[in-house]
């Protein structure tokens, strides 16, 4: 007879410690929590939006040790020793705004601006990479960012102004 | 981690990339019991030349293949597939093998291990199993993997350096899924004369399909355009019947894959060095 196979019992939390915007949170966190939900129910960074939770619309986006993921698709339990930057630790500075925002401020960038924070944060990884994108690079890199509102051509002309901001930041500090 | 998998196996699920895993559960359409996470394990995130094959290790993630100059100089079929892939984010994360092990027919990276005849490495605690692509995947999401068995490593074979390569997909948004997509590598002879031919479809059928049946069509062949217009008509009968859905009718999917076919081909040939 085939013995009852019993599951054996795992903890169903754990403990993690990740650097969030630069500061160190430790948390018990259920095993099965998202990141996206961590970070928005536990550390309150009501920022990091969540519109399609299955990797398709890019709000949820963040930097994971400076590469941009999907915070959606990724359990928090997996982020332990790692750092995280959201919307909120962008400009360093809650009375600052980064050379990106003022870019999509100045070049409407937005309406809604529920898609807004993942854009942001996209761009952010993308300029980091390529200072100096050409219009056709800006639009690939943002094709997993899904925008209701705009129709995408003043995203685009916000991209072109924040890396002209960021190119003109960089040559000030050196 | 292997004692685990045999323990757990039935009810465990690899966590790799989890950029098809995850949505499967937000969506509850999986329940695993357990997830065994295998992001950690250093000595599965590699990327080496060896053998005639670049060899992948299971943590590596696509956007690292995408990057190293090895697979750039080496093997830019590869990274020419994997621009295909997603978004950047989903790249940040997703892995190569773990694409392979999920199998989905619509996938690139099945489709291009078919077109390559490459090797899946799959370990258990009993041992470690060599599996040729064409006998790995078995239809919609399926393989031969067992449930106590750990994709280690994925072996992409080296391409002849005389041979043209291209890979063509159609989706309808950057990024979605393809209706339908063709990887192509073509070896010519020294006079000008197609010698070898290997053709991998994703989207066409519940699994990625390698077209023998085109490729033996072209043998011997300068892929003149009547040769090409009887591959595309071959090809087309590659096509599922059972692929009705509300992206695509069986017959747009046939001619989709007659077209692309031509078109793989052509860049293909295009790129053969004399």
């Amino acid at each position: 007879m085939k013995e009852q196979k019993s599951l054996p019992e795992f903890s169903e939390t754990d403990t993690i410690a990740v650097v969030v915007n630069g500061h160190l949170c430790e948390r018990q966190v259920p095993v099965r929590l998202l990141l996206s939900d961590f970070l928005r129910h536990e550390l309150h960074l009501t920022g990091t939006h969540i519109g399609c939770e299955h990797g398709v619309c890019g709000c949820c986006t963040v930097l994971l040790d400076g590469d941009a993921v999907r915070s959606c698709l990724m359990l928090a339990v997996q982020a332990d020793g790692m750092a995280i930057t959201t919307i909120e630790g962008l400009a360093g500075n809650r009375d600052q705004m980064h050379p990106i925002q003022q870019a999509f401020q100045q070049k409407h960038g937005l309406q809604c601006g529920f898609c807004t924070p993942g854009i942001i944060m996209t761009v952010y990884a993308m300029l980091q990479e390529h200072p100096d994108p050409t219009e056709q690079e800006i639009r690939h890199e943002l094709s997993g960012n899904l925008c209701r509102c705009t129709g995408y051509q003043n995203i685009v002309e916000s991209v072109k102004l924040a890396a002209e901001l960021l190119r003109e930041q960089h040559l000030e500090v050196n | 981690m292997l004692a685990l998998l045999g323990q757990y196996g039935p009810d465990a699920k690899v966590l790799a990339g989890g950029q098809s895993l995850v949505p499967l559960l937000n969506m509850r359409l999986a329940a695993p019991a357990y997830l065994v996470d295998i992001n950690h394990i250093a000595a599965l995130n590699y990327i080496k030349a060896e053998d005639g094959c670049l060899a992948v290790g299971a943590a590596a993630r696509q956007r690292q293949v995408e990057r190293s100059a090895l697979v750039r100089q080496q093997f830019p079929l590869l990274v020419e597939v994997v621009q295909h892939i997603g978004h950047m984010q989903i790249r940040n994360r997703g892995t190569i093998a773990g694409s392979i092990a999920h199998a989905d027919p619509a996938a690139e990276l099945p489709a291009l291990l078919v077109c390559l005849n490459g090797v899946v490495v799959a370990q258990s605690t009993a041992g470690t199993r060599f599996i040729d692509a064409e006998e790995f995947f078995t239809g919609y999401l399926s393989t031969t993997l067992q449930p106590d068995e750990l994709v280690t490593e994925v072996r992409f074979p080296s391409i002849p350096p005389q041979a043209g390569w291209a890979f063509i997909e159609f989706a309808r948004r950057s990024g979605d899924y393809a209706l339908a997509g063709a990887a192509a590598v073509l070896t010519p002879t020294a006079d000008g004369r197609c010698l070898s031919a290997q053709l991998g479809y994703l989207g066409v059928s519940g699994a990625p399909v390698r077209a023998h049946d085109v490729e033996t069509l072209l043998i011997g062949t300068t892929l003149d355009d009547r040769t090409l217009d009887a591959a595309a008509e071959e090809a087309s009968r590659i096509v599922s019947a059972e692929l009705n859905d509300v992206h695509a009718t069986p017959e747009y999917r046939r001619a989709l894959t007659a077209e692309l076919t031509k078109r793989v081909l052509r860049a293909a040939w295009d790129r053969r060095k004399p």
